[in-house]
């Protein structure tokens, strides 16, 4: 029911808002949230319970209402009590079996006595029979439905910054905010509510200061989800994540008000306090007409007052407490509201609906109501503490833990930090030492005054031997289950968490983890300081993924070349981070037809290929020649200017990882390169080398400066004759650097793909224009650009390996043919003492060329496939592909290393157990002189 | 409803007794000593007293029952690797699996759900090949598949993952699946403490005694112990144990994190591992989506959590399946991975005589749990290497015979 109009309400009268709740349709205000709004409504029973289907109600109103969650349409799991009420919304009840009131599944009430704790691990295990019992779990698990038609939420994130981050705009969080600030420090001030305040609702005169300060931003609507490494703090509000550095945090996030745990706690009616109170004061919704105040603390009585206000009838308190101060009774006493000391709610017993309470059994008789609100004590919403790294302890005179030692540069104030009553005076205290840890100010040093009287009740729990006295609403565990679990030796924290699952729920044991360690305690004979509490891992409140993962880049680099590649047809594949073009389509080809063309070109005429990913690194100083004798396997201080070498690394325990070309253009200047997927992997590794070794020498990282790109072909020469001062008679392996289309270039003459070429380096703004100039000056040779597949096959044709295809991720260089470049004789490099030792050894596997019979037309062997002999397993093809220089399939493959030797016939697996014949044969398979690509044609 | 449940609504009292007894004191010797009440450590304990008849043993845990890497591993149960001593191993593993909850009497939700290894590049579809060859030579249901065949087990994933990476098929293991691992931990425990193990909680090592080459005796935060064997099955903690009696090894530990989503109902059956977006995924039977990645790049001997992890995790996942945009994150944690070079474990006899080391585990221990305890039992009981270990042995680091499990384990688990 709504109450009359209020000064400082957070609804706005004038604009309703019609949604609509399992199929019925209600009206709410702006500014409620749906909770408020269905209250407002009087509806009661909001959902049903995750295992035995019990209607549940609101009990915290205050986002741990997870038996109140709905479904929005699309949207799973939307907590009603922390949702703010769009016009139109179509909410139903999670997890029902015919909806809410009906719900079909309440019959797994009846059965709870044959569900016992851990009952799914006692039983349905038959090989035979689980998967039809596990059909059944399936279908019974979970809340919300996740709608397939959700689009992807592309939710942006940003960077804060300040110097102290409060984290709950209550009385001690605005407290702390405003002594930081006053001494100096920019202050973001953080709360999940929709306005500041705290307990007070927002109606104070320190929410005014606050807001009013010029150095204290107020963020509301917003929770810090968790609290990571050097107060990194992420904000989460509706449509952003805020990722707030501070230098200091003072955490005021207050405390949990507890249930108290009697049969039946669960109707509907039966809430906390404080959370009646937020709805009467925010919403101005009065949730019962008559009730049962359960109290056990000061804050029971000041919360009397609201509800009195409200009209709302106390037809008794019951206090835990043998003795209530007079102070805190008296008023009640002048309005002869009984207040039975000593006494508690045995049980509640339920409307004939069994949807909202009726009445209470207290030790001295029954009491009619409509609701009951509880207000026995709280627990510390210390899960962000926990997270930061605080050690916490049990205090005794308040019931509950508080930070014992806090990490440098977190604080912690008001209902977290133990202080009840002076809260303002600890919000100072910790703003004031958070502001002076930055460097503002001093620290005030202020004395609090400790708690008189614990607010905290230290066994908020009856018995019964019927059970139904909850103390996890998310889990609908029963006292009965710890005390089980406990007998059946889960009795630490963490494993009666595990057994039980006691705390994990959605709202991660907020109201259950305090009374679950308190029955541990009593059923060990220990204390809770020593049973302890599980450890708290973000997040503080579930975050949506769409929040985390933000906008979703997925970054992709192009060389300059890129639009030319489109342009020509070019089909892309993706090479890490990079785009290159896989081969050029040409319109009526097929895939194949257009790779072989663009090899035939190569061979016979002349193409152009874009290497502009390749890794291109430069070094210099006096011994860059040393550094890169260390990192590469060769020998390369004796390589004279001018010239270039094949340049193979190893990881320390002897295995191939990239390779590329070393060019020396001076004695102290080196420029090379790197396979493309390597490229930043290893310039950080020879970086780190670097920073090792503390050589004289700098690397520069030139790969996304430098566009590439290869021009080879017998045609090759003539085409690039007529644009390049540099002398194209240059000697095989050669590198020059000389003018081409009137840019400066390094140019090397190379033989990967097996014919006379050159490789163009030149500045990255220049890459097109000189792809273009080459373009046009070989058009009448015929000239066509190839993609990775043709100098994958024409590589193939000359045996030359693949990093990363013909090698894996144990390949030595010797497994690999490589030996010719292992110079074990150096004084040292990366891998060497382990080469040394592999050398030892006998060889395990060889990489050979092999071919297929020139007849065969069969299915070919694939990548992968697996070489048998005598059954077993005894290597693997890594290339294969068919040539058209040979008109033969060839490939390269592991075999054992006594199948190695020339002519040797071996036997290929195709993926139906077919076995295809081959022979071990001769690298190159084109030119084996390789006198094509040394002489010029 | 199964009968078995009805004695519990008859009961007055709770009719179960404890699943691992009380020992208030050490003894001053045993025959074994174990480090570590993991699922490696109690498996190893169980087959011990079950099968070699060795009972005069103690599991010693600095912390509780399950609490290290087995409690916060994402279960994933599989044997499609890449070598063959690996697929023997864990294939050995997976059978054992299959009858563990009927052994134990405990459902340990052993849920067979089928493993996809989703491959988006050229170099993952070889390497899919590779090991779908290499395991179906061990007779492990093992095939390469296409997109089709991705898209009808996992109707709703996006193939294309929001065009930049799109699936172009992968590795489908039929008998991938899944299990509650604190119960697997428990299973072991209760079936090692029936048979006269004694399992110690809260009693961390300290320090091991070795005079001439061998363990005498175990030093202990609650006292002495004398032995001469122990078996070291820490996982992220076997360098600091390792430190005690100078054994050198090359494992390094990085944190590996994981992370749940609130429940939801199910609609994922399969697990899901994509090796290039370094991702993998899961539903429990409490409805909780199970997501994890790859390692954390750096090496680190802690349990925190950052925030970069779920924020990468998530655009992936994203990628995947964007309907999940509105689905939330519950929790995170992260555990701590022994890695090796060749991402296969190191298992067997040590330098130091009446050592046994079982360790290396990494992100993939969780499935060899069974085949571990087995093997290392009798390794211990026999004081030689089983037959199905010898590829993992330590001495394979200075002999240079690495048994190469990367391309099968990294992301995979
Ligand atoms: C996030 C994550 C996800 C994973 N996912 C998978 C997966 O999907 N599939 C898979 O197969 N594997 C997975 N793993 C790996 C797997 O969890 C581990 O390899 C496996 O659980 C190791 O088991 P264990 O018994 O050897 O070690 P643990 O379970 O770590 O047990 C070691 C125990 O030793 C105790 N201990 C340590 N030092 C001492 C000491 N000095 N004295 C006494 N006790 C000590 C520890 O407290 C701990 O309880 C994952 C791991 C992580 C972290």
């Amino acid at each position: 029911m709504r109450l009359p109009p209020k000064q400082g309400e957070w609804i706005d009268r004038n604009h309703p808002l019609r949604f609509r709740f399992e199929g019925r349709d209600y009206d709410g205000c702006a500014g409620d949230t749906i909770a408020s709004a269905l209250a407002a409504n009087g509806v009661k029973v909001l959902g049903r319970s995750f295992k035995y289907h019990r209607p549940r109600g609101l009990m915290s109103v205050a986002n741990h209402d997870v038996n109140a969650v709905m479904q929005w349409g699309g949207m799973p799991n939307v907590r009603a009590d922390a949702t703010p009420l769009v016009a139109g919304m179509d909410l139903t009840a999670v997890n029902t079996f015919g909806g809410v009131d009906k719900d079909k599944a309440r019959i797994l009430g009846w059965f709870s006595r044959f569900l016992p704790v851990g009952f799914y691990y006692k039983a349905f295990h038959s090989k035979r029979l689980f998967p039809l019992w596990e059909k059944m779990f399936r279908m019974t698990t979970g809340l919300g439905k996740v709608d397939f038609a959700t689009p992807h939420l592309r939710t942006p994130k940003r960077y804060g910054f300040c110097d102290v981050l409060v984290i709950g705009a209550g009385t001690s969080g605005l407290s702390a905010a405003l002594a930081a600030a006053e001494q100096g420090a920019d202050v973001a001030i953080v709360d999940e509510n929709a306005k500041p305040g705290g307990s007070t609702h927002g109606a104070s005169e320190l929410v005014a200061r606050v807001v009013a300060h010029p150095r204290v931003r107020v963020i509301t609507d917003t929770y810090a989800a968790g609290y990571y490494t050097d107060h990194w703090v992420p904000l989460i509000e509706r449509g952003r994540m805020t990722k707030m550095r501070a230098r200091a945090v003072v955490v005021a996030s207050g405390g949990y008000e507890q249930p108290a745990v009697f049969r039946n706690n669960d109707l509907p009616g039966i809430m906390l306090a404080s959370g009646a109170q937020r709805l009467i004061r925010r919403w101005s919704v009065k949730p019962a007409q008559r009730i049962v105040l359960l109290a056990a603390n000061a804050d029971a009585y000041l919360a009397a007052e609201d509800f009195l206000a409200a009209g709302i009838e106390i037809a008794a308190v019951v206090d835990l407490r043998d003795v209530v101060p007079e102070a805190q009774k008296s008023a009640l006493a002048a309005r002869r509201i009984p207040v039975h000391a000593g006494d508690c709610i045995l049980e509640a017993i339920p409307t004939a609906d069994g949807n909202s309470v009726a009445s209470v059994r207290t030790k001295s008789g029954e009491i009619t109501c409509d609701g009951v609100f509880v207000s026995v004590g709280w627990a510390p919403a210390a899960p962000l503490l926990y997270q930061a790294g605080t050690k916490m302890r049990y205090d005794d005179s308040v019931h509950q833990f508080v930070p014992e030692k806090l990490p440098d540069g977190a604080f912690a104030c008001g209902r977290v930090n133990g202080i009840h009553t002076a809260r303002s005076l600890d919000g100072e205290r910790a703003g004031s030492a958070a502001a002076a840890h930055c460097g503002f100010g001093v620290d005030r040093a202020i004395f609090v005054p400790a708690e008189t009287e614990s607010p905290t009740h230290p066994w908020p729990i009856v018995a019964h031997p019927q059970g139904k006295n909850f103390l996890d609403f998310d889990e609908d565990l029963q006292v009965a289950d710890l005390e089980n679990a406990i007998q059946e030796g889960f009795d630490n924290i963490e494993l009666m968490k595990r057994y039980s699952t006691v705390g994990m729920g959605p709202s991660q044991g907020k109201h259950s983890n305090m009374n679950a360690l308190r029955v541990l305690a009593r059923c060990t004979g220990s204390t809770p300081g020593e049973v302890g509490t599980t450890t708290a891992r973000p997040f503080f409140h579930p975050v949506p993924m769409s929040h985390l993962a933000g906008r979703g880049f997925a970054p992709e680099r192009r060389t300059p070349m890129h639009a030319r590649h489109e342009a020509a047809g070019a089909v892309w594949m993706s090479a890490g981070v990079w785009q290159r073009p896989e081969y050029y389509a040409v319109s009526g080809q097929s895939r194949l037809d257009c790779i072989r063309g663009e090899a035939d070109a190569v061979r016979n005429g002349v193409g152009l290929i874009d290497v502009g990913t390749l890794g291109k690194l430069e070094i210099r100083g006096p011994q860059a020649a040393e550094f890169l004798e260390r990192v590469y396997i060769s020998k390369y201080a004796g390589l004279k200017v001018g010239m270039t070498r094949y340049a193979v690394m190893c990881d320390e325990s002897g295995v191939v990882i990239d390779d590329g070309v070393v060019a020396r253009l001076a004695e102290d200047h080196f420029y090379f390169t790197t396979t493309t997927s390597g490229a930043a992997l290893i310039y950080r590794e020879l970086s780190r080398w670097n920073t090792i070794w503390k050589l004289d020498c700098g690397i520069v990282n030139l790969t996304g400066a430098m566009a590439a790109m290869n021009l080879a072909g017998p045609k090759a020469k003539a085409v690039l004759a007529g644009l390049t001062d540099v002398d194209l008679s240059l000697p095989y392996l050669a590198v020059r650097e000389g003018m081409v289309c009137g840019v400066s270039a390094r140019l090397m003459r190379v033989g990967f793909v097996g014919e006379w070429g050159v490789e163009i380096h030149v500045p990255f703004e220049h890459g097109a224009a000189v792809w273009d100039a080459l373009m046009a000056a070989g058009k009448s040779a015929g000239i066509r650009p190839f993609g990775v597949e043709a100098q994958r096959l024409l590589r193939l044709e000359k045996g030359h390996i693949i990093i990363g295809q013909d090698t894996d991720g144990l390949t030595t260089p010797g497994e690999a043919a490589l030996d010719w470049a292992v110079k074990l004789d150096k004084p040292f490099f990366v891998g060497q003492r382990s080469l040394q030792a592999i050398a030892r050894k006998p060889r395990r596997q060889q990489l050979v060329g092999f071919m297929l019979p020139a007849e065969h037309t069969a299915e070919a062997p694939k990548e992968c496939h697996l070489v048998i002999e005598d059954g077993e397993i005894a290597g693997r093809v890594t290339s294969i592909a068919w040539s058209p220089s040979l008109s033969r399939y060839i490939g390269l493959a592991y075999v054992r290393s006594d199948m190695a030797t020339a002519d040797r016939k071996f036997h290929i697996r195709l993926t139906g157990g077919t076995l295809v014949a081959a022979r071990v044969a001769k690298t190159p398979f084109y030119d084996p002189e390789n006198l094509r690509q040394k002489e010029s044609a | 409803m199964p009968w078995r449940l009805l004695r519990f609504a008859l009961a007055q009292k709770h009719p179960e007794p404890r699943m691992f007894t009380r020992h208030d004191e050490l003894k001053s010797a045993y025959d074994v000593v174990i480090i570590g009440a993991g699922g490696h450590g109690l498996a190893a304990a169980y087959y011990l007293a079950r099968d070699h008849g060795i009972t005069n043993v103690c599991v010693l845990e600095k912390g509780y029952i399950g609490g290290g890497n087995t409690g916060r591993n994402t279960t994933i149960i599989r044997s499609n690797y890449l070598t063959p001593e690996g697929v023997k191993f864990y294939d050995e593993s997976v059978r054992l699996w299959q009858d563990l909850s009927q052994d134990f009497d405990l459902n340990l939700f052993y849920s067979n759900r089928g493993h996809f290894t989703l491959a988006h590049t050229d170099a993952a579809m070889r390497t899919s090949r590779w090991r779908a060859e290499v395991n179906k030579h061990y007779g492990i249901e093992s095939e390469v598949v296409g997109p089709d065949f991705v898209k009808k087990a996992a109707p709703m994933i996006d193939l294309s993952c929001g065009g930049h990476a799109p699936i172009m098929g992968g590795l489908y293991h039929a008998p991938g699946a899944v299990a509650r691992h604190d119960a697997v931990a428990w299973g072991y425990g209760r079936g090692a403490d029936m048979r006269g193990v004694e399992i110690h909680q809260r009693t961390e090592v300290t320090g091991i005694d070795v005079v001439g080459g061998k363990v005498t005796g175990v030093q202990t935060s609650r006292g002495r112990i004398a032995t001469n064997k122990v078996l070291c099955a820490v996982a992220g903690s076997t360098p600091r144990i390792l430190k005690m009696i100078d054994v050198r090894t090359p494992l390094y530990i990085h944190p590996l994190q994981a992370m749940v989503s609130e429940p939801v109902k199910p609609w994922l059956d399969p697990i899901l591992v994509s090796g290039s977006l370094h991702i993998y995924i899961s539903q429990s039977s409490r409805g909780e989506l199970v997501m994890g990645a790859s390692l954390d790049p750096y090496e680190v001997h802690s349990t925190r959590s950052t925030l970069d992890f779920p924020e990468g995790l998530s655009a992936h996942m994203l990628d995947m399946f964007p309907f999940l945009s509105n689905v939330k994150v519950m929790r995170q944690w992260a555990g701590m991975a022994d890695m090796t070079p060749d991402f296969a474990p190191i298992m067997g006899k040590t330098p130091v005589e009446g050592f046994y080391l079982d360790a290396g585990w990494g992100t993939w221990g969780f499935k060899a749990t069974p085949v571990c305890g087995k093997t290392m039992s009798w390794t211990v009981a026999n004081d030689r290497n089983h037959e199905l270990i010898t590829g993992f042995t330590l001495d394979r680091f200075r002999d240079y015979a690495l048994t190469g499990e990367k391309g099968a384990a990294s992301v995979g688990h």
